[in-house]
Parts: C-alpha cells; structure tokens; sequence
C-alpha cells in the first residue's frame, strides 16, 4: 500500500450509479483473460451522459480515444456513489482502467463492500461537496498516513474521512488477504 | 432487539447483537446467477485452490436468469461455466437452462422453489436479494469477492443495521399496489435515505398483502439504498412456505423495547398510483400528473412485477382491449409463464388476454429489465420512452444511454398500454 498517491482527477455528480460505472451488456467477458479484462477498463465510466462526464465541464471522456486506460486515477464523486447493481465489476472496472482512489461525500453501502473486499480501490470519503471545489483534471496528493487530500492545482486542502472499521482490510488490500493474516479461513478441510 | 438483529445474533451464535457492530455470522444460503456466478468462481477457486469444494453444496443455490435467451457468446460460456462448476461440486441445486429445470428470475424463483424461510440468512450476488426480506428473514445482496468467501467458508462479516419502521395503516384501496406504495417511500426518503439500514414494513396496509406483493415492496429496499427488507412472518407467509417445503423456519417478532432509528406512518386510503420520472426511483409522482408523456414502449416483467400476481392486476385492465404501443409481457419465470394458461379473468386465461390485446410475451428471465446484450426482448436500442414494471430507471438502464424509463405499478403500465401516455389506472379500473 503506497502512503502517497497522486493523480489527475475525474469529477462527477452525486447518485453515480454502477449502470453508469458500467453498462450490463458488457458484464459478459472474463475478469481472468488478459485480452477480455482490459474491456472492463475501456469501458468503465462509458453509461455516463457526455454533459455530466467530467464536471464541471462536461463532455471530457474519462478513457481517451484510441486508449484503454484512464489518465484520471482519483475519482471525485458527490453523495452515494456507486448506487444501484451490486455488480463488483464496478469497481474492479474502475480499477483496471486505473483509478486508485474514489473520494465521495457517501457511498452506497454494496459498491463500497465491493471496493474494500475485492481491493480495487480506495473508496474515501469526504465531509466536503468536492465535486464543487475541484474540476477535472486538477492535479491532487492523497496522503494516506494523515487522510489528508491536496489539490496542488488549486492550493487547497481537505481532510478525509478515516477508513474505521474496514482500515484493516484495506490496509492488507482486500477480505481474502485480511482473512488469511488473521487466520479466518477454515480452508483445509475444504481442499482435496 | 429488531427482527434483523435477533436473526443475524442466531447466525453470530450470540444472545445479543447491537446496530452498528460488525459480527461474523453463518449463511444458510448462497445464491448467485449467470452473470455474477463465473467471477464469483473464479475467485472461489483462486483463493481456495482448484480443486477446493464449497463449504456445502446443498447451500449453494445456482439460478442462471439474467441473460439466457441471446446468441451472444460470451454470455452464453458464462452458462457452461455454471453447468460445470455445478457438476463438478454436485451442487443439489442448479437450475439450467437448457432443461426442464430452467425456472427463471432468481428471487422470485427462491420463493418458489422454498429457499426463503423465516428466520434465516440469504446472500445473493444480486442487489434486489433484498426482495426475500418478504419473509421475515435477512437477505442482502454482495459482490463476487464477498460471495466466493462465503463459498468457501459458509460465513461473512456484516455490520448489524438499524432500522426504520414504515407502517401504512388502513385498507388499501383497490388501485393500489406495493409498487405504488415504495415508490412514495423511495420518493419520500431518497435513493440513499435507507444507506445501511434495514427497512422494515408492517401495518393492516402491509400485511393484508400476499406473498407476491410483499416481495415487491422488499425487493425496493435497494433503491433506497437499504441493507435489507423486513416483514415480520406470519399466517400468510407459513401458508406459502408449507405448500413448497418443510424445510423448518423460525419466526421473530421484534422486543417491545426494540430501538428503531425512524417510524414512518402512511394512511393506505391517501395513496395514489404513482410513477417515477427518469433518472433515479426516487422521482416518484402521482401517475395522473405525466399524462402528457407519451409512450414508445411498455413493460411488464422482472423480480419487481412480473409475478402472478402482477400479471392477473395488469390482465383486468388489459381484458378485451387493445394496447396502442408496443407491449412487452415477460413472466419472470417457467412456473408464472405455465400460469398464463391457467389463470384466468373472467374465463379467459391471461395469455388469451395478452395476445388478444396485441401485447407481446417474451421468455421468463431478467430479459430488459437492466437492457442486458443488444438481441434482448424488449430492449430499448434508441431513444424510446418505456413505462415499465421494473426496479431502476438510471440512464440506459434498459438499453440505450438515449432511452428513458419510468418505473410504475402492473395496473399504471397496462392502462398506460391502453392510452398510449401514462395513465392512471383508476380510469380503467371499476370498482369489482
């Protein structure tokens, strides 16, 4: 786990629902083919209409033309992001295109399990409306160690939410790594 | 304590449990579908090793539904993968469909086929797993990691939620369904008014429901942004439950001195029919103030309507009359499709009743609810506008990102049928 992240960021609305993260037609293709998975990154974000894509603006495709991956690894996202589909395929979608970290006012409570569980992402969060006070692209530093969140493009500061109960399965990056550490798989009766 | 914190301390093996801690407890089902099921393997078999058996293959219930009657490949290999994994662990209950077996929508199927009893714990790689909540018991929906560990391990950690008490007192009156009744709760409280909590129902406006239409009240809960769906069990629900199991079951009641984080009391008699604009479920308002939208397409189907007993309410509007848009009618599974040739209004059974309106039936599955591959029925592949009896009406949930739909009860989307703009179904509807 990195103590500092940095990255572009990625603006969105509030209620950003796992339809908009990524369409159902595309929840076809295997997550463990190399060829297949990369769809999920070219796709996620793909159900968000092209006004609201990219805030303030609008209208800024999150994965580029002619690419598969996302410049923007910190996406800033108003109240209960994530909402809807329990599909984990949204983070892990959200994940393979590049994004290390989502910073929203409040998720809705499946997408959020998904991300800590599955360790895509970092879901933080914020008791500041960021989507009001950084645009798309700003250039941002998450220090993790202090939950603190930067935006040197702006020359503002903000603090983050502490990840609480769920710190210790982000900080071994997902259930299965926690689980193994504190020895709460019975699996040897299981394997033949 | 809550109904829902007595259940999840049985499943904890503890004699207490208080909102807000985080316990381990025992699964007494898994559920999982076509779509979600591969990658929850994949991941079961990752972690545990190829060759790992799951931790009780009377437990894991596997019900393909979500895109079955499409030529894509890929969701077609997604179908043999669940055949051979269901082989391979001699799972007891795998429905397939490419056999008698095949049942359909996988929440209204578990209560067909007795997987829902009270007092018991259901996790399904669904969000609307909520809709089991119906009978008295917890069921939630996860992702593929939190299922491939419970596969494994027959357990998972969950945070014990409050809960918020909705009680509609009165007769309801013969127009209205429990579609209308959580699209005014949803519109009331918002899309994440209910974020982790449980959602419990009760009141002679609830409980004069049947199984069906408590089903649909729960299966909501989600669009709130809800943990789980209750209502307490009873008569009703021990009917339904004996005439498909005898798996055994426990009912809980809540203490007199249960701490509930909200009540909130309607009055059945004030209900109106209502319908939710585009795009959230929240944007509930009543049906007979859009009559000036008009229609490309209507629906009736999904775990939300398309039971029995949405089909027989959407059958009495639509006897003897012809619809003016295109009519999407999907029974949610093989049980309520053989209905259609049973059930009758006024003796004329309801698939004489759908043809003759000029509707169209499609297969039972998922089918457009959530859009699915571009060959799906009833899909919406342009910028139509679709009344629907469906869950979610985010952009391009059933389709095109340029379509819209509004969520509404089986009677609103057969009078809407009718008139070809949405319509109150009280026009239609005499008093019987």
């Amino acid at each position: 786990m990195n103590q500092i992240i940095s990255g572009k960021a990625y603006v969105l609305g509030n209620d950003i629902d796992t339809d908009q993260i990524i369409p159902a037609e595309y929840l076809v293709y295997n997550m463990d083919d190399p060829k297949e998975r990369r769809l999920y990154g070219l796709y996620a974000l793909s159900g968000v209409p092209e006004e609201k894509a990219g805030l303030p603006k609008g209208h800024i495709p999150f994965i580029p033309e002619n690419e598969e991956t996302s410049p923007y690894s910190i996406v800033i996202g108003g109240k209960n992001f994530g909402c809807g589909s329990s599909r984990e395929h949204a983070p892990a979608a959200l994940d393979i295109a590049g994004v290390q970290v989502v910073i929203a006012l409040s998720y809705a409570r499946i997408f959020y399990r998904n991300a800590v569980d599955g360790g895509f992402l970092i879901p933080y969060e914020c008791a500041d409306d960021l989507t009001q006070e950084i645009e798309t692209g700003d250039e941002l530093v998450v220090k993790q160690e202090i939950n603190l969140l930067s935006n040197t493009t702006r020359g503002k500061s903000y603090a983050l939410k502490p990840m609480g109960e769920v710190a210790g399965i982000v900080q071994n990056g997902g259930l299965f790594e926690y689980a193994k550490q504190n020895n709460l798989m019975n699996m040897d009766s299981r394997n033949e | 304590m809550t109904i829902t914190e007595k259940i999840l301390a049985k499943h904890a093996d503890r004699a207490h449990v208080s909102a807000g801690e985080n316990i381990w407890i025992d699964v007494d089902v898994l559920m999982t579908h076509d779509v979600c099921g591969p990658p929850t393997i994949g991941i079961f078999k990752k972690q545990f090793g190829h060759g790992a058996r799951v931790w009780d293959p009377k437990k894991v219930v596997i019900i393909p539904d979500h895109y079955i009657f499409t030529s894509d490949i890929h969701a077609r290999r997604n179908i043999q993968v669940l055949r051979d994994f269901a082989k391979e662990q001699n799972l007891a209950h795998f429905y397939d469909p490419g056999t008698d077996t095949y049942k359909g929508v996988c929440h209204v199927a578990l209560a067909e086929e007795g997987f829902n009893l009270p007092g018991s714990v259901l996790f399904g790689t669904d969000s609307h797993t909520c809709t089991s909540g119906a009978f008295g018991m917890f069921g939630t929906g996860i992702g593929n990691t939190d299922a491939a560990f419970v596969m494994g391990t027959g357990k998972l950690w969950v945070k014990v939620p409050e809960t918020m008490k909705f009680i509609v007192e009165g007769e309801r009156p013969a127009y209205i369904m429990a579609k209308d009744i959580i699209l005014k709760i949803i519109a009331d409280i918002g899309v994440d008014g209910a974020t982790y909590r449980a959602m419990e129902f009760d009141g002679e406006g609830i409980l004069s429901m049947n199984m069906e239409e408590r089903m649909t009240l729960c299966n909501m809960v989600i669009e709130a942004g809800g943990k789980n769906g209750i209502i307490q069990a009873d008569e009703t629900t021990i009917a339904y439950v004996k005439e498909r199991t005898d798996r055994p079951f426990e009912i809980y009641e809540n203490d007199s001195d249960a701490n509930f984080a909200s009540i909130h009391i309607y009055q059945a008699p004030k209900l109106e029919p209502m319908v939710a604009r585009p795009y959230l479920p929240s944007n509930g308002v009543a049906a007979a103030s859009l009559n000036d939208v008009r229609l490309d397409q209507c629906y009736i189907g999904s775990c939300t309507g398309g039971k029995i007993t949405d089909f027989m309410a959407a059958a009495r509007i639509l006897k003897d009359q012809q619809v003016k848009v295109k009519t999407a009618i999907v029974p949610a599974t093989q049980i309520v499709n053989q209905k259609f040739d049973t059930e009758t209004v006024d003796g004329k059974t309801l698939r004489e009743i759908f043809t003759e309106a000029g509707a169209e039936i499609g297969e039972p599955s998922c089918a457009a609810c959530l859009g699915g591959p571009v060959d799906t029925f009833g899909r919406l592949n342009s910028n139509e506008i679709c009344i629907s009896t469906t869950n979610r009406n985010f952009h391009g949930r059933m389709g095109s990102k340029q379509s819209q739909t509004y969520l509404a009860s089986p009677f609103t989307v057969a009078a809407s049928a009718l008139t070809g703009h949405i319509t109150d179904p009280r026009e239609y509807l005499n008093a019987d």
